[in-house]
């Protein structure tokens, strides 16, 4: 088990990479890419069984990222992981790239599955951890679905049908940072209390401080000693978080970055 | 494995378990219809393979999707309108888009679903499926060709959506009739006019082309099996064999066959064309016969299309 120091670093470096990749485009998601790099490190740098040489080996955890456009995030993981090269990230919606704005399994080395249309990735990981169970396969599935997209009909059908399965080798995280498009997320169409949603589903819930990685690695370890029901850990975030000039905005969901706004930001986290 | 005289849903659940067997990877994925199927009997023998999500067509899409990325050969069944339209973001982005070898089945096709109505009738299924990339189309006539087709189903890599007849069905083909995905049968061999059929229409086809003899008009019928990718070799020689085309479809003349055989024969043998099926409207309750004839679905219809046509010749 990797330790805090070694994890908050590695979370910094992926919030780096992050914003220089939109930086370098002048644009992205940049919100929800922020509020999911705690839990980014501590799944990559800590948790997950994987290896960046064998990235197609059967044996391995999956993560399927359901909330698609936190991608640059994803692809900074990666990168820091040594799945590909950190210079690739600059190629982030460049034309041709490898590394779309939603992530893309055939496109990109390390992306365990497609996603990008709110609700889907949820469903097939849902299907990947039944075919663990059905194999009786020790790994695990990981999935990071947002708040908004917990409004999606499919999050819910999905979740219904992990719970009856129990499907215990399926975590899954929700990145509560409570803010989508359009405004707030219990303004537009309220969510909470998502603990009580997914208890009633028959998951395994606990909410935690999404930022804190001890916690997330505590989380996890508790989701992976719970047998007979799958596992959500809700993810108190901040969208944005690390990014000074968007940090806890509405408006950072889709915005554009400049040269100026990526090096303040990045002076300010190192 | 009886191919005739039985429903051609227990032709369908016999093909799957002989399929499991030799495939451990093979797994049924379905959505509170197992009784409509009859997969019931598959679910029995492989219980462990049969996943039944309940009234949650998109959820259905989006698990076998997730099992096809983990190796697994999913089929997905429901009624053909829930099969399509109702998914179509998840098939286009979880299965085709993310290149997942998913294998659909919808049953009841067009009128087929009869008492169901109008709520249950797909007449653009073939149409909503036929605009996604890598997608196959496949409506089998009877149990011979379904029998026929299904191992080169199972073994496409890529998606493939099945228009199945649940119940019973026209026998048209001899059991040792040989069938290849993608390319089309010619039946009946003629030189005024081909009319090309599918599915329930393979019979009024032929039944017209009996009528059509009676006159001393000589009509080809061809059945294309597999509407995507269509066979344009078959339709282009009919085109240049008869000189005029008549299309025969349980489904919209838009987008469907019809519409495919227009595109085939527009930029590459342009030839006189009339399409047979339903005219751009919507499905109601009512019987097959009912509807067929109300429709314009019969082979008297068919009749009436070639002789429309032949005066375009």
């Amino acid at each position: 088990m990797k330790d805090r120091q070694y994890l908050e670093q590695k979370a910094k470096e992926i919030r780096i990479q992050t914003i220089e990749s939109i930086a370098h485009l002048g644009v992205g998601h940049v919100g929800g890419s922020m509020s999911i790099v705690d839990a980014l490190a501590v799944l990559y740098f800590d948790v997950m069984d994987i290896d960046p040489k064998d990235p197609l080996k059967a044996d391995r955890d999956r993560f399927v990222l359901s909330k698609g456009h936190g991608g640059p995030a994803v692809y900074s993981a990666l990168a820091l992981k040594g799945y590909f090269d950190v210079e690739i990230l600059k190629t982030l919606n460049a034309p041709n790239t490898k590394l779309p704005s939603h992530t893309d399994k055939n496109l990109t080395t390390g992306i365990d599955m497609t996603t990008g249309s709110l609700g889907q990735g949820f469903s097939a990981a849902v299907g990947m951890a039944k075919a663990i169970q059905m194999d009786k396969a020790p790994y695990y599935i990981y999935t990071i679905i947002g708040d908004g997209e917990s409004q999606e009909g499919q999050i819910w059908e999905a979740g219904m049908f992990a719970g009856s399965q129990k499907l215990d080798h399926l975590i899954a995280f929700t990145d509560y940072n409570k803010m989508q498009i359009d405004g707030e997320t219990n303004d537009v169409n309220a969510v909470a209390p998502l603990d009580k949603k997914w208890e009633a589903f028959n998951w395994h819930v606990q909410v935690i401080d999404g930022h804190d990685v001890e916690a997330i690695q505590k989380a996890i370890a508790n989701a992976k000693e719970t047998t007979g029901k799958p596992s959500m850990i809700i993810l108190n975030t901040v969208k944005g978080k690390g990014a000074l000039f968007c940090e806890g905005d509405i408006g950072s969901h889709n915005m554009p970055v400049t040269k100026e706004m990526c090096e303040e930001a990045i002076a300010r986290l190192k | 494995m009886k191919l005739r005289d039985r429903n051609l849903r227990d032709i369908y659940v016999d093909l799957l378990l002989d399929y499991a067997e030799k495939n451990p990877d093979m797994v049924i994925v379905e959505a509170d219809l197992m009784k409509a199927l009859a997969s019931t009997r598959f679910g029995e023998t492989y219980p462990e393979r049969t996943v039944n999500v309940g009234v949650a067509e998109a959820n259905m899409i989006g698990v076998a999707a997730g099992l096809a990325n983990m190796g697994k050969l999913p089929f997905t069944h429901t009624f053909t309108p829930f099969a399509t339209r109702r998914v179509f973001d998840q098939v286009t982005l979880s299965v085709a888009y993310a290149k997942l070898n998913v294998k659909m089945v919808g049953s009841d096709p067009g009128i087929m679903a009869q008492l169901n109505g109008g709520t249950h009738m797909s007449l653009e299924d073939v149409g909503i499926m036929r605009t996604m990339p890598t997608m196959t189309i496949v409506e089998p006539v009877d149990g011979v060709q379904l029998a026929g087709l299904f191992p080169q189903i199972a073994e496409h890599n890529g998606p493939v959506y099945i228009r199945l007849l649940r119940k019973e069905f026209d026998p048209i083909f001899e059991d040792n009739q040989a069938f290849e995905l993608g390319k089309g049968i010619t039946i009946k061999d003629g030189k005024d006019v081909s009319i090309i059929a599918t599915g329930i229409m393979v019979k009024e086809a032929l039944d017209a082309e009996k009528m059509l003899a009676e006159e001393g008009i000589s009509a080809s019928v061809i059945n294309i099996h597999t509407i995507k990718p269509i066979d344009a070799d078959i339709i282009c020689k009919a085109a240049k064999q008869t000189g005029a085309i008549v299309t025969a479809e349980n489904h919209n003349i838009i987008n469907g066959l019809g519409s495919a055989v227009a595109e085939v024969l527009a930029e590459n043998c342009p030839t006189p064309l009339r399409r047979v099926g339903t005219k751009d409207h919507f499905g109601e309750v009512g019987k097959k016969d009912f509807l067929m004839e109300k429709y314009g679905l019969k082979a008297v219809d068919i009749v009436a299309a070639v002789k429309d046509v032949l005066k375009q010749k």
